[in-house]
């Protein structure tokens, strides 16, 4: 297996600590879209953050890239709390780049491909400090040929409105990948891709991963996805993450109810009877009491928890914020109830 | 990637040049679609080259009233195609040389009152905070502020010159365009690209000078040729009013000097009509001209057509 | 085609071809494609935006742009939609077939109360109605679909992207079609979301005896929810068969790219190695030569660059690849 480094013990590139973010809607009401997440990212380690609409998962990755400011908790890189100054962000931004959702809407419509990869580079001027004494086209031409845009002069003149939804979603890798990164997050990297074009996307980064060393934060609501190319998971509901673990340990083995439910609606998985929730993720004004997935839970439902004898706990009980360790981890009464005792 | 480096040719230089060809072919392209936008600038090109040709066309001698050479309002006739004036000059060369001034006052204006809607609404737009707030208040206050008494006291406090009059329907024009910056940078600025600047490590100045100002030039563009049609009536209103340069020929002061000595009573036609007709002409071109590009700047009208 | 099957089929296509006729030459967006939809039954179109999916949905209520010039027969209730009168024409758009659009979720009304746009179709549609028992059909509608009748008084922006779904699911059951055609219906809506709206379809067919004509480009949501499924690449069926056949055992290789691009939990086969294809769809206005999946295809070799495969007999279903009968 070629899965990235993830012992515990190293120190981690990127971590969020006890990250809340909190908006006020129009009609006055504080809106937790992230209620303390405790999160860490290994270089060179692919994190898959999943959950549906609603979930937090984009402001979790907008926290990271610093373009959204926590409430409270911090981001830390290699364990230097995020500085918010304009140059602490700048020269942050030249170690963390992102890569947002919507590929069709995130190009300059007026600029052509060689000025959308030119951009990071000219802002950070890595012509004039690159080590091999490269010149900005070759450093551009270098970035869209890793991204698989090859040759890549034949692309230099098109205009966001010439390319295909992959070639779109290229440039803007190729964008973020000229200045180097060290970790890249990537906001649905592929939803919007038809399925054709979708694996070869993932294959990049996995290639990107490999052939750089960079790490990958990947937001989906894709199991598979997470399965295609993560080395960790981390589940995410209302603000929170509610499971997290090796993809394999989520994945095969989910704990979570939500996480199990999540997984028997994927329509590949045979022989797991659907758990089709009912309704949607409440809004982040009326985070539920207790634990705040336990008005959906199944297990709660069926009486699962009741014969476990913590449903009471699932209605009043906080539960803590997971640590952002690697360890495969839930965020669930019954799950701590049901794995202390023996099976 | 050696590959890649060795058949790189193009300097980014040649890239952008390469680029701004192609785009001003395009837009040339789509332009040439719409047929009353070529008219518009067909006619508008007929006048620039009236203007700019005066002193060929037309004797600057003929403005002089101590060396007019006509009868007191003649009708046309073979020597004077469309008449002349109470002091007898030609009322073709009057409409030539008044070209002139109508079309620099209304570009120069236009110019004056772009600069400061562009600046202003972009600057309304992009930021947040109490400036841009008091910014928008400002244009707002300007927006429903009535033209004519503004000019009015303005051109009264300033003097009768033609720097003056420039100056007066420039700062009283730029709202509308301030107003329509503002809201096509509120627009951009939400836009995904700008946020994908923000991510490369752009600050505000790269995000306003980079995205937000090329997207919303176009719109400047077609805007303008809209501006410059009401800045020629204002000169006109203006000169009407009695309110022009007193020295120069405007097809505003034409119209004035017309109502003056009673034209209209008496009959004198060739007077009012041609400096008439040459006003809605150019207000037309311009707008004609402006629709078009409005047209081709703007995606969403453009889906349509 | 004998008396009782034309009977039970709600759509027929026979040999359907749309070309488009654009300022740069003809643009043939759908090239020759059969297909049945009958009672009671769920039927898939799989592939990829270029397809020409969604020209072929519009054929079926003679939807498409006034440019697209449309050969062979569409046939809605037994009858010829492309050449049929305009009151037939109207009369079928109302009450025999309807349309789910893709991104319908943008197209609803949004200073109109769903009740009211749920109403709409049905007032013209039976003009006689009392309001009375034009409200009480649309909160039949809107339980119909799950939603609680109170919705009714909703606005567009007080629904969430499920909800406004089962909206558009309830305006096009209105007047009581027998044909539901649906393009993408799920394809901006999270999974659990969209494990919802399936259900309802599917509870839909069985309840209402209707006959479903589902596209999208995903074809693990196909397999879950079809009888059979089609899979198009640039504008012609390249395989079809039973949702299980196809998905599991695709023949074609297109087909085979398609079900490995959305991977199966577990498959240890495509952990680190997502499946895909290289390349884009071809461009419609110059197709190459020979099979139109030649340039992309894995299995590629040089006799396919020579002739375009016809849909041939492969294992008992059909499949346009002239090495889908090899090992």
């Amino acid at each position: 297996m070629t899965a990235g480094p993830t012992d515990a013990g190293a120190a981690p590139l990127l971590e969020a600590r006890g990250v809340t973010v909190e908006f006020l809607t129009r009609a006055g009401h504080a809106a937790r879209a992230l209620d303390g997440v405790d999160l860490s990212v290994q270089p060179g380690e692919v994190l898959a953050l999943v959950g549906e609409s609603g979930s937090g998962k984009t402001t979790l990755a907008r926290t990271l890239m610093g373009l959204q400011r926590p409430t409270r908790g911090q981001v830390l890189l290699e364990g230097r709390p995020l500085d918010y100054s304009a140059r602490g962000l700048r020269s942050y931004r030249r170690r963390v780049q992102m890569v947002l959702q919507d590929a069709a809407g995130a190009l300059n419509p007026r600029q052509n491909v060689y000025e959308s990869v030119a951009e990071g580079i000219r802002l950070h001027g890595r012509a004039k400090s690159d080590d091999q004494g490269r010149s900005e086209a070759e450093l551009v031409a270098a970035a869209m040929s890793d991204a698989g845009l090859r040759p890549p002069e034949k692309l230099f003149l098109r205009f966001p409105h010439e390319l295909s939804g992959g070639q779109k979603q290229r440039v803007l890798i190729a964008g973020a990948l000229a200045l180097r990164p060290e970790l890249l997050l990537a906001d649905e990297p592929v939803s919007s891709l038809d399925a054709s074009i979708r694996g070869e996307i993932l294959a990049l980064l996995l290639k990107l991963r490999q052939e750089l060393g960079m790490g990958v934060v990947v937001v989906t609501h894709d199991l598979g996805l997470a399965w295609n190319i993560a080395d960790r998971i981390a589940v995410m509901y209302l603000g929170r993450v509610v499971e997290c673990g090796t993809t394999e340990e989520v994945l095969i083995a989910p704990r979570h109810p939500y996480t199990k439910a999540l997984l028997s609606v994927v329509p590949e998985i045979e022989g797991l009877e659907p758990v089709v929730l009912t309704g949607e993720i409440p809004d982040p004004t009326r985070i539920p009491a207790g634990c705040r997935f336990h008005p959906r839970c199944p297990a709660l439902a069926d009486g699962t928890a009741e014969r476990a004898d913590v449903a009471g706990a699932c209605r009043t009980e906080p539960l803590e914020v997971l640590p952002g360790t690697g360890e495969h981890r839930t965020a669930c009464h019954l799950d701590r109830v049901m794995s202390s005792t023996p099976r | 990637m050696t590959s890649a480096s060795e058949t790189v040719r193009l300097t980014p230089a040649q890239v952008a040049r390469q680029r701004r060809a192609a785009a001003l072919r395009r837009t040339w392209t789509s332009f040439r679609r719409h047929r009353s936008g070529l008219f518009g600038l067909a006619l508008l090109t007929f006048f620039v080259a009236v203007a700019l040709l005066a002193p060929v066309l037309a004797d600057a001698q003929g403005l002089e009233v101590t060396k007019a050479t006509g009868g007191v309002l003649e009708p046309p006739s073979r020597e004077y195609w469309l008449g002349t004036d109470e002091n007898g000059r030609s009322i073709l060369t009057l409409l030539i040389w008044g070209a002139r001034i109508s079309l620099f006052v209304g570009l120069l204006a236009t110019l004056i009152s772009m600069v400061i809607g562009t600046f202003i609404g972009l600057s309304s737009g992009f930021f947040e905070g109490w400036p841009a707030r008091l910014l928008y208040r400002v244009t707002e206050w300007f927006l429903v502020i009535p033209f004519v008494p503004l000019a009015i006291v303005l051109a009264s406090i300033l003097g009768r010159s033609l720097i003056n009059i420039v100056i007066v329907i420039g700062v009283t024009s730029w709202a509308s365009t301030a107003l329509l910056i503002r809201s096509q940078t509120l627009s951009i600025k939400e836009r995904p690209y700008v946020e994908r600047a923000q991510v490369l490590g752009a600050g505000r100045w790269h995000q306003m000078s980079r995205h937000v100002l090329p997207n919303v030039m176009p719109m400047v563009f077609a805007n303008t040729t809209l501006t410059v049609a009401l800045a020629i009536l204002a000169e006109t209103t203006l000169s009407f009013l009695g309110l022009g340069d007193p020295t120069r020929v405007s097809w505003g002061s034409m119209l004035d000097d017309a109502f003056t000595v009673g034209a209209m009573t008496t009959g004198a036609w060739w007077y009012i009509v041609p400096p008439g007709v040459c006003v809605v002409l150019v207000v037309l071109a311009f707008t004609l001209v402006g629709q078009a590009l409005e047209e081709v700047f703007n995606p969403r009208l453009r889906e349509r057509a | 085609m004998t008396e009782t099957g034309a009977a039970t089929e709600l759509l027929a296509m026979r040999d359907v071809r749309v070309t488009y006729q654009t300022s740069e030459g003809p643009l043939p967006a759908v090239r020759g494609v059969d297909l049945v939809v009958r009672r009671g039954e769920v039927v898939g179109v799989a592939g990829e935006s270029g397809c020409g999916k969604s020209t072929l949905v519009s054929t079926v209520l003679r939807l498409q742009p006034k440019d697209a010039e449309v050969e062979g027969a569409v046939e809605v209730l037994g009858d010829d939609v492309q050449t049929m009168k305009w009151g037939d024409l109207r009369a079928l758009r109302w009450a025999g077939a309807s349309i789910v659009f893709q991104g319908a979720l943008h197209s609803l009304n949004p200073v109109q109360r769903v009740g009211r746009q749920i109403a709409e179709p049905i007032g013209v549609h039976e003009p006689g109605l009392s309001t009375d028992a034009v409200d009480r059909r649309v909160s039949e509608l809107l339980e119909q679909v799950g939603l609680s009748a109170s919705r009714a008084r909703s606005y567009p922006h007080q629904l969430s992207g499920g909800q406004k779904q089962r909206v558009m699911i309830a305006m096009a059951l209105a007047c009581r079609p027998q044909l539901i055609v649906a393009d993408e219906p799920t394809t901006a809506l999270d999974v659990m979301v969209q494990a919802q709206i399936l259900d309802l379809l599917r509870a839909l067919v069985r309840d209402l005896d209707v006959g479903l004509m589902i596209i999208s480009h995903d074809l693990s949501v196909l397999a879950d929810i079809c009888d059979r499924v089609l899979v198009m690449y640039a504008g012609r069926v390249v395989e079809s068969g039973t949702a299980a056949e196809v998905f599991a055992d695709p023949k074609h290789p297109y087909t085979a790219a398609l079900s490995g691009a959305f991977p199966r939990i577990g498959d240890q086969a495509a952990r680190y190695s997502p499946g895909g294809l290289a390349g884009d769809p071809p461009d419609p206005r110059s197709l190459p030569d020979g099979c139109s999946f030649a340039p992309r295809c894995p299995r590629v070799v040089e006799r396919c660059t020579s002739a375009e495969p016809p849909l041939a007999d492969v294992g008992g279903r059909p499949v346009a690849c002239i090495r889908a009968g090899e090992p």
